[in-house]
C-alpha cells in the first residue's frame, strides 16, 4: 500500500471508531438532561437514581469520545496537508468556531455538572448539563457543515490559485445538505441512545423480576422509566431518522447521484427504476454490469423523486458523463505521485455502497423493532422475562451504532474518487473540486503513517476492551446506594490507602463507588 | 493593524493560553510520584485539576484550530513536518484523557495506581511533544519551497525541538507545583512550595534560552525588553516563594510564561515556519494565510465567542476556588462532590 491508501485506511478506522461515541455522547447526553429535568421538577427519587446512573454510563463514554476526537483536529494536517491547503479558505474556520463555540462550552459545563453535585445551586446546576448537551449539538453542527462542504461545496469561487475562495459564509452554514445531514445524524443519535435505555431497563427488569425483587420500589421505577422513555424516543427517532433520510437521499440524487446509483447498483439509466432488495456480484469485481439484483419495480424512482415513473440515471451512463467532463485520467501532474495519468474510476466501491446502505436501513429497522416490542411488553406494569426478547434487546443495542457507522461509510466512500465533489448547480467551468489522490501530504513517508496507523489502532483496540469492561461493571452493578442522595456520602471513605479496601465494608463501597464516578 | 497580524497575535494568545492553563495540568500530573507520597496526596493532587483539565484541554484544540482556519499553510507545513512528535503528543493526550475518568472504575488499588502512572506520563509525553512542535516553528524545520519537508521523518527534529520540550515541561512542573501550593492545604502545599523554590530558577532556563535564541535571531528592541521582564519574573517568582507569598509567586511564574512567548512570537513575526534549508524559503504569514474575507468573519465570531468563553470559565475556577486538603472535612466532601 501506498501512503494515500494507508493514510486513507487511517482516516477511515480513526474516524468511525470516533463515531461510535458521538452518537451516544449526543443522544444520551439528551436523555440524561431530560431525566435530571424531571428530577429538579417533580423531586421524584427515581429520577435522580436515573440521572445518576446513566450519567455515570454517558461520563465513560464521553471521555472516549474526547480523546478520540483530538485525532480529527489533527489528522487533516498531518496526513492530509495538501487538502488543508486546498480547502484552507472554508474548512479549517468551521473547525476553529466548533473549538470556540462548542468544544469549550462542552468541557467546561461537563467538568461544573460531575463536580457541581451539592455544590451550587440545584436549578443552575441542572442549567450546566444542558450547557454541555447543547456544546455537544453544535459542535456536530459545524463539523457537519464542514463535511458537508465536501459533498456539496457552496458559498465559494475559484481564487486566482485555482482554490475555492469563500464568497459567502451563511451559504457555508445553511448549505442544505449540512442541514439534512445533521437532522439525520441528531435524530439517530437519539435512536442509539433509545436502545441502549431499553436494552439495558430490560436486562435489569428481568433480572429483578427472577430475583423476586418487589415492584414497587424506587428501583423498579427506574428501571421500567428507563425502558419507557427509551422506547418512545428510539421510535419517534427513528421516524424522524427516515423523513431525514429521505429528504437527504432526494438532495443526493441531484447532488451526487453516481453515490445513489452505486448504491442500488443501478447499471442503467432506467424509468422506473427498481429498488435493489439484495444483490450479489463477481468476487473481486467492480463492474456494475457483473452485479444481479433482486429489485422491487418503480421503487427507486419514488425514494428519489416522489414519484413512480422517473427515470434513474445507472452507472454505466454516469461514469462515462464524469470521465467527459472531469477528465478519464488523472492530471500528469506531480501531485497525483504515483497515479499521475491513471484511469479514474468514478463509480466507488459498489460491494461498500450497496451493501453499506442497505446495513443503514436494516439495522435502523432492527432498533425500531425492538423498541416496539419493549413498548409492547412492558405495557400497564407488565415485566418481559423471554429469554429471547430481553437478551436480543440487549444485543440490539449495538444495531443503531451499526446504522450510525454503516451511514458514514456510506456518505464518504459513495464521493470517491473525490475528496471535494463539485458541485453540479454551479457551471462546470467555476467549479470547485478535488481528487482524494491529490489530498495526502506529499512529504510524509509511508513509514511513518504506518507507524500512527499501527500505534493508534492498538491503542483504539485496547480502550475499546476497558471501555466495555466498564460499561458491562457499570450495568452489574446497576443503582448504587449513592444514587440515592444528590449529595455523595463523605469522601472519607474514598482514601483507600495501603491497600485496605480490597474487602470493603458492604455499604460504604457502594457509596465509594459513587462518589469516585463522579468525581476525582 | 491589518487581519493578518491580527490573527498571529490571536494565533500566539491562544498558545500561550493552552501553555498557561494547561501547563499546570500537565505539570501537577507528572509531580504525582514526585509530591503524592501517599495515594491520598495523589487523590488530592487529582482533584486540583479534575473539573478544569478538559476544559484547558480546549485551548490547544482552538489553538489548532486556529493555525488551521488563519493560516492553512502554516497547519499544513508545520504538521506533516513533526508528524511522529504531533503522533506521540495525540498518544499522550488520548491516554491521559480516559485515565482521568476511568481510574475510578474499580475497587482494585493497583488500577488506581495503573490509571495514575498514565496520566502522569501521558501528560509528560504530551508537553514535551507540543514543545518540540512550538520549537521547530520558531527555530526551524528542513523545509523546501513548497513548504515539503526534506530528509525523512526525523530531519524535523533538531536541537531546536529539544529545547522546545525542556522549556515546556520545566515551565509546567513548577507552574504546577505553584498551582498546588495555591490550591491545597497541609503537608502537600509545603512540599509543592519547596518544590518550587528549588526548581524556579533550573525550570526557567531552557524558556529563557529558547526565546533568547529566537530573540538573537530576528527580535526587536520590543522583544528584547519582554525578554529581560522574562528573565526578571524568574527573580521575582523565587524571591515570591521564599517568602511564602504563593499568589504573587504564580503570577510571577505566569509573567515569565507570558513575556517569553510573547518574545518567541513577536520576534518570529511576520514568519511561521522558518526553514533551514533556505531562509528564501521561509513560510510567512501573508503567503500562509486565508482571504480577508474568511479573517473578517472569523474576527466576528471571536469577537463574540472568546468574551464569553473566558468568562465562563473564570466562573468554573470560581466555582472550585476554595482550598483542598487529604483530611476532608464537611466542606471539602462537596467541593469533590
Amino acid at each position: 500500500m501506498d501512503v494515500l491508501d494507508i493514510a486513507r485506511w487511517q482516516f477511515g478506522i480513526t474516524t468511525v471508531y470516533h463515531f461510535l461515541m458521538v452518537p451516544l455522547t449526543i443522544g444520551l447526553g439528551i436523555l440524561v438532561a431530560v431525566v435530571h429535568t424531571q428530577w429538579v421538577r417533580t423531586g421524584k427519587p427515581e429520577y435522580l437514581r436515573m440521572t445518576r446512573f446513566w450519567g455515570r454510563v454517558y461520563l465513560v463514554n464521553f471521555v472516549l469520545g474526547v480523546a478520540t476526537g483530538l485525532v480529527q483536529e489533527f489528522q487533516f494536517g498531518l496526513a492530509w496537508s495538501e487538502y488543508s491547503r486546498f480547502v484552507g479558505d472554508v474548512f479549517g474556520s468551521l473547525l476553529a468556531m466548533e473549538a470556540l463555540l462548542a468544544f469549550f462550552l462542552e468541557s467546561t459545563f461537563l467538568g461544573l455538572w460531575i463536580f457541581g453535585w451539592g455544590r451550587i445551586p440545584k436549578k443552575l446546576h441542572l442549567a450546566t448539563l444542558w450547557a454541555a448537551v447543547i456544546g455537544s449539538i453544535v459542535s456536530a453542527y459545524f463539523i457537519i457543515a464542514a463535511n458537508s462542504w465536501m459533498q456539496h461545496p457552496v458559498g465559494v469561487t475559484v481564487g486566482d490559485d485555482g482554490r475555492p475562495q469563500q464568497v459567502d459564509f451563511l451559504a457555508v452554514l445553511t448549505n442544505n445538505t449540512a442541514l439534512a445531514a445533521f437532522s439525520h445524524a441528531v435524530v439517530a443519535a437519539l435512536v442509539v441512545a433509545g436502545a441502549l435505555l431499553v436494552g439495558i431497563g430490560l436486562y435489569q427488569l428481568r433480572r429483578r423480576k427472577l430475583a423476586d425483587r418487589p415492584t414497587t420500589d424506587v428501583d423498579h421505577a427506574v428501571w421500567r422509566r428507563s425502558v419507557r422513555l427509551g422506547g418512545f424516543v428510539s421510535l419517534a427517532a427513528f421516524v424522524l431518522v427516515a423523513v431525514t433520510g429521505d429528504w437527504q437521499g432526494k438532495l443526493m440524487y441531484q447532488q451526487q447521484p453516481l453515490k445513489m446509483s452505486s448504491a442500488e447498483a443501478l447499471c442503467e439509466t432506467e424509468a422506473p427504476a427498481p429498488f435493489s432488495v439484495f444483490a450479489w456480484a463477481k468476487l473481486g469485481s467492480n463492474e456494475c454490469d457483473d452485479v444481479h439484483s433482486y429489485t422491487v419495480p418503480g421503487l427507486l424512482s419514488f425514494l428519489a423523486h416522489g414519484d413512480f415513473s422517473t427515470a434513474v440515471p445507472g452507472v454505466n451512463e454516469l461514469q462515462e458523463e464524469y470521465s467527459e467532463v472531469y477528465g478519464a485520467t488523472y492530471p500528469d501532474d506531480p501531485s497525483f505521485g504515483d497515479r499521475a495519468g491513471e484511469t479514474i474510476d468514478y463509480t466507488p466501491v459498489l460491494a461498500v455502497t450497496y451493501w453499506s446502505f442497505r446495513l443503514m436501513i436494516g439495522m435502523g429497522g432492527v432498533s425500531a423493532g425492538v423498541a416496539a416490542y419493549a413498548l409492547w411488553s412492558t405495557r400497564r406494569g407488565r415485566v418481559p422475562t423471554s429469554r429471547i426478547g430481553v437478551y436480543g434487546s440487549l444485543l440490539a443495542v449495538g444495531a443503531p451504532f451499526v446504522a450510525n457507522a454503516t451511514g458514514w461509510i456510506f456518505t464518504e466512500m459513495g464521493r470517491q474518487p473525490f475528496v471535494v465533489h463539485p458541485n453540479p448547480d454551479v457551471p462546470v467551468g467555476e467549479q470547485v473540486y478535488f481528487f482524494t489522490a491529490q489530498a495526502v501530504s506529499p512529504g510524509v513517508t509511508a513509514a511513518e503513517v504506518w507507524t500512527s496507523l499501527i500505534s493508534l489502532g492498538l491503542l483504539y483496540g485496547a480502550l475499546a476492551v476497558v471501555e466495555l469492561f466498564l460499561l458491562v461493571r457499570l450495568v452489574r452493578t446497576g443503582v448504587t446506594t449513592g444514587d440515592t442522595t444528590p449529595t455523595p456520602p463523605a469522601v472519607g471513605s474514598s482514601h483507600r490507602d495501603d491497600g485496605s479496601d480490597d474487602d470493603p465494608r458492604p455499604g460504604d463501597d457502594r457509596a465509594d463507588d459513587d462518589v469516585l464516578s463522579f468525581a476525582y | 493593524m491589518d487581519l493578518q497580524t491580527l490573527w498571529f497575535a490571536a494565533v500566539a494568545v491562544l498558545w500561550t493560553g493552552f501553555l498557561l492553563l494547561e501547563g499546570f495540568d500537565f505539570g501537577v500530573a507528572a509531580l504525582l510520584p514526585v509530591l503524592g507520597r501517599r495515594t491520598a496526596d495523589r487523590h488530592l493532587m487529582l482533584r486540583t485539576i479534575g473539573p478544569v483539565w478538559d476544559g484547558n484541554e480546549v485551548w490547544l484544540i482552538t489553538a489548532t484550530g486556529a493555525v488551521f482556519a488563519a493560516f492553512p499553510g502554516w497547519y499544513a507545513t508545520w504538521l506533516p513536518a513533526l508528524y511522529l512528535p504531533f503522533v506521540l503528543v495525540l498518544l499522550g493526550l488520548i491516554v491521559r484523557a480516559v485515565a482521568f475518568e476511568w481510574r475510578h472504575g474499580s475497587h482494585d488499588p493497583r488500577w488506581d495506581a495503573t490509571w495514575t502512572r498514565v496520566i502522569t506520563g501521558g501528560s509528560l509525553v504530551a508537553a514535551a511533544g507540543v514543545g518540540a512542535a512550538l520549537g521547530a516553528t520558531t527555530l526551524g524545520l528542513p523545509i523546501d519551497a513548497d513548504g515539503v519537508r526534506v530528509g525523512g521523518a526525523f530531519a524535523g527534529l533538531g536541537r531546536a525541538s529539544l529545547l522546545g520540550a525542556a522549556a515546556v515541561v520545566g515551565f509546567s512542573l513548577v507552574h504546577g507545583a505553584l498551582f498546588l501550593a495555591l490550591k491545597t492545604d497541609g503537608p502537600l502545599r509545603l512540599r509543592a512550595r519547596a518544590f518550587a523554590l528549588r526548581w524556579s530558577p533550573v525550570a526557567a532556563l531552557p524558556l529563557l534560552a529558547w526565546a533568547g535564541l529566537v530573540q538573537l535571531r530576528s527580535g526587536t528592541a520590543v522583544t528584547a525588553v519582554l525578554w529581560l521582564v522574562a528573565a526578571l519574573a524568574v527573580v521575582v517568582t523565587w524571591t515570591r516563594v521564599r517568602r511564602d507569598r504563593e499568589g504573587q509567586a504564580f503570577a510571577g511564574w505566569a509573567t515569565v510564561l507570558l513575556a517569553s512567548t510573547a518574545t518567541l512570537f513577536g520576534a518570529a513575526f511576520p514568519v511561521v515556519v522558518p526553514s533551514t534549508i533556505d531562509p528564501a524559503f521561509d513560510v510567512t504569514i501573508a503567503q500562509a494565510s486565508v482571504s480577508d474575507y474568511t479573517l473578517t468573519v472569523m474576527t466576528w465570531v471571536a469577537a463574540v465567542g472568546l468574551p464569553v468563553v473566558l468568562a465562563y470559565q473564570a466562573w468554573t475556577y470560581w466555582v472550585f476556588r476554595r482550598r483542598l486538603t487529604a483530611e476532608p472535612t464537611h466542606d471539602d466532601t462537596r467541593v469533590a462532590a
